[in-house]
């Protein structure tokens, strides 16, 4: 069984207003050391396989074809 | 005249598109999404408002998968005109049918009210009874419609007048709601063929209601 665990995140330049809100937020508890806030999704698979290869191949077709947007949206896949 | 009129689980607008297609002389029928081919009358296709699948991972992102949805894209390639309403309007951006995609509302918060909308293009079907600068009164409902392209895509848009509709005040001066690139609230395709907003013109056909500018949008796949 590999974990697959598909971080999904607005492009650099798409404005995340969600992230924006946070960081106001932030700034106002007086965290001032932050910089920038940027939110994403976390999808965590459970993949029926041992061929870690084979899986990442899978799962970027996953992301192309539904779990991103990547009109909008990067993403990164890591394994385990 | 024959509308046809796609019903996916969550889709809450359905009924109002209905009457509206009716009371302007169409017959119509509602298609669930689980059908494999759509009428062969259809002479436009609506992908009504609402919430499929409950906006559940990204707006209309599940409900592109449906099985109807290859019946609506082979028919929209065949020439056939498709209307996307709001959610639908999202369906067909998730689905490739449309450029660009539309985000959470910049403000974060859901903003359902009348809003002025300035007329971009009329050279198509949909907004034939219109003209270019014209203002229409139309409701807008929605948490996600900060419409996105990039700017190789924007530069297209307006290469194509694919632009139909921006919000605007009601001199038809940009007021932009929701945080969308150029105020853009209403696409089409470079076909012309396939067309998405994310205001409501199904709600805007009674003017003791608040507007029947809706009437005039409508009554353009009509004439066809």
């Amino acid at each position: 069984m590999i974990t697959a665990i598909v971080n999904v995140s607005l492009k650099a330049g798409v404005l995340d207003s969600q992230g924006k809100a946070v960081h106001h937020a932030l700034d106002s508890l007086h965290f001032k050391s932050v910089n920038d806030v940027r939110i994403g999704k976390q999808i965590v698979l459970k993949i029926e396989s041992d061929d870690k290869t084979e899986a990442m191949a899978e799962v970027e077709k996953m992301c192309e074809e539904i779990l991103a947007n990547t009109v909008i949206e990067d993403y990164a896949i890591e394994l385990i | 005249m024959k509308v046809s009129i796609l019903q996916f689980p969550g889709t809450n607008c359905e009924y109002d598109t209905q009457h509206a297609f009716e009371a302007l002389g169409a017959s119509t029928e509602i298609i669930w999404h689980k059908s494999e081919s759509i009428p062969s009358d259809t002479s436009l296709l609506v992908v009504a408002g609402g919430f499929s699948y409950g906006d559940y991972l990204r707006s209309g992102a599940i409900a592109q998968f449906s099985p109807v949805m290859k019946a609506v894209k082979d028919y929209a390639d065949r020439g056939g005109k498709v209307l996307g309403i709001c959610n639908g309007f999202q369906v067909l951006t998730e689905a490739g049918m449309l450029p660009g995609a539309l985000k959470r509302n910049e403000s974060l918060h859901f903003i359902s009210k009348h809003h002025t909308l300035k007329v971009e293009n009329s050279d198509n079907i949909f907004l034939e009874n219109l003209h270019n600068g014209d203002v229409v009164n139309i409701p807008i409902a929605h948490h996600d419609g900060n419409y996105f392209i990039d700017d190789a895509g924007l530069a297209k848009l307006k290469a194509n007048n694919q632009i139909l509709l921006t919000y605007s005040d009601a001199e038809g001066n940009v007021q932009n709601p929701n945080g969308s690139v150029d105020s853009i609230a209403g696409v089409c395709n470079k076909e012309k063929n396939v067309f998405g907003l994310m205001p409501h013109p199904e709600r805007a056909m009674e003017s003791i209601l608040g507007s029947d500018d809706g009437v005039k949008m409508l009554k353009g796949f009509l004439a066809s």
